[in-house]
């Protein structure tokens, strides 16, 4: 410290710790200066930019998460709609199966009915021709047995009162050992 | 510190090597007036830290060109580096145009001393640094006082927490000299010793330099270069602490307000 007052006092140097105050008032104005500017031109503007920068990043995030809500909506209101239509469809063919078996009854019933109205028919058209061959068959052996026991006879029996009493006759007594030989069976 | 006479080598032919002292620091101003080149370089400063970051913060672009990268680059240091990571996310944001204004403002001074043609430390002279910690002082005490109230604000600042009653009588004026008085001492000494030796130091081996080469002769023309590479390489170190300084300048504003703010010491 005493050699630096020597070297103070001697070289007639100013103390390099001792202040100008001019110069302490100059700093602080360049500093004020410096700072007032900063404060109102530049810090405002780079906040802004940075808010800016963050709400556009932030509103894209957003968008996007939105859009992902929407996508997923939209995917579970078409899945919900495919099964849906699942089930419809399963419903549609079971109620078809349904029908066609119904279907397959109905004609099977009617086939039968058709099949045995059929029949039935064939029957009473048999029955009616077999009544009508053995009337026009009686009729027939009438008349060629009458014929044959003429010849056989030599006896007319042209006469048609007589003859048809003959084979009324014959007949019934045809008819009547038929009986009872059936009865003897029976 | 030496003296004129102890710094004084006397060479063989009889001149005399006058180290460089605390006098040149000591410029004449500028075309006769009081103005000098530290009182200059203040402004100079002040319009190059602005211009930058006006011309930077103007176009406002969501995608920053080169420019305007440049600028949020250096404005988000201090903002999120210094300010936010220190101060808190909560009271950060007032504080960024002090801390931008502190640091940039102390950078580019500083940077000066190595700037060519002007090459002259701003803060070398003790008066600026002394107006920059005393601001300092000012804010960071402003500041808590403001939140806590003269007395409250002496209290958090003067009595530790969590220390028995007993050792009050000890402590508490250690942490009164110690966070209230010493601290802007500390600040101004520290920028102002720093570019004040930096500079005094490449002076004398630039100066020696050529006084070894023009009068010693001899082992003078090895040792003169050879002071001169050591000046380069001691100027790309004080470019380090140019930077270093500035940055522990503001670091430790943004402390002293984390400390004036805080609910508990």
């Amino acid at each position: 410290m005493k050699s630096l007052l020597i070297a103070a006092t001697e070289a007639e140097e100013h103390n390099p710790l001792a202040p100008e105050w001019i110069e302490v008032v100059l700093a602080l104005v360049a500093f004020a200066i410096l700072f007032f500017a900063i404060k109102k031109f530049v810090v405002p503007n780079f906040e802004k930019t940075f808010a800016e920068r963050s709400a556009a990043i932030e509103g894209g995030i957003a968008a996007a998460a939105t859009k992902q809500a929407e996508a997923d909506a939209k995917l579970a209101e078409l899945e919900q709609q495919l099964a849906d239509a699942r089930h419809e469809a399963a419903r549609i063919r079971e109620e078809a199966r349904e029908q066609g078996a119904a279907i397959v009854a109905e004609m099977r019933e009617q086939a039968q009915v058709e099949s045995a109205r059929i029949v039935e028919h064939g029957k009473a058209q048999i029955e009616a021709e077999r009544q009508q061959a053995v009337t026009s068959l009686r009729a027939e052996v009438g008349t060629l047995a009458t014929g044959l026991a003429g010849r056989i006879v030599g006896e007319s029996l042209e006469d048609d009162a007589r003859q048809a009493r003959v084979v009324e006759r014959f007949l019934a007594e045809l008819e009547t050992a038929e009986a009872a030989d059936a009865g003897k069976d029976a | 510190m030496i003296t004129a006479a102890s710094a004084t080598i006397a060479a063989e032919g009889g001149d005399t090597f006058n180290a460089p002292g605390p006098s040149i620091f000591d410029l004449p101003g500028i075309a006769g007036t009081e103005v000098t080149k530290p009182m200059v370089q203040l402004f100079l400063a002040a319009i190059l830290v602005f211009g930058f970051f006006f011309l930077a913060a103007r176009k406002r672009a969501l995608v920053p060109g080169k420019l305007q990268f440049a600028g949020e680059g250096a404005y988000g240091f201090v903002r999120n580096s210094v300010a936010r990571d220190i101060i808190g996310s909560h009271d950060f944001q007032r504080f960024v145009p002090y801390l931008v204004t502190i640091f940039f403002f102390i950078l580019v001074n500083n940077l000066f001393a190595s700037i060519p043609f002007i090459q002259f430390p701003t803060f070398s002279r003790a008066g600026m640094a002394y107006a920059l910690a005393g601001l300092s002082w000012v804010v960071y005490n402003g500041v808590g006082i403001a939140k806590h109230g003269l007395l409250g604000y002496l209290k958090l600042q003067s009595v530790p927490s969590g220390v028995s009653p007993v050792m009050y009588p000890l402590l508490v004026p250690l942490e009164f000299f110690s966070n209230i008085l010493v601290r802007p001492v500390t600040l101004a000494l520290r920028l102002f010793a720093n570019m004040f030796a930096g500079h005094i130091l490449l002076v004398l081996f630039a100066t020696g330099g050529l006084y070894l080469i023009e009068h010693v002769g001899g082992i003078g023309y090895v040792a003169g270069p050879l002071a001169w590479v050591l000046a380069i390489a001691i100027s790309f170190l004080e470019i380090l602490v140019q930077v270093l300084q500035a940055y522990v300048f503001v670091l430790l504003n943004a402390m002293y307000i984390q400390g004036a703010l805080a609910d508990e010491h």
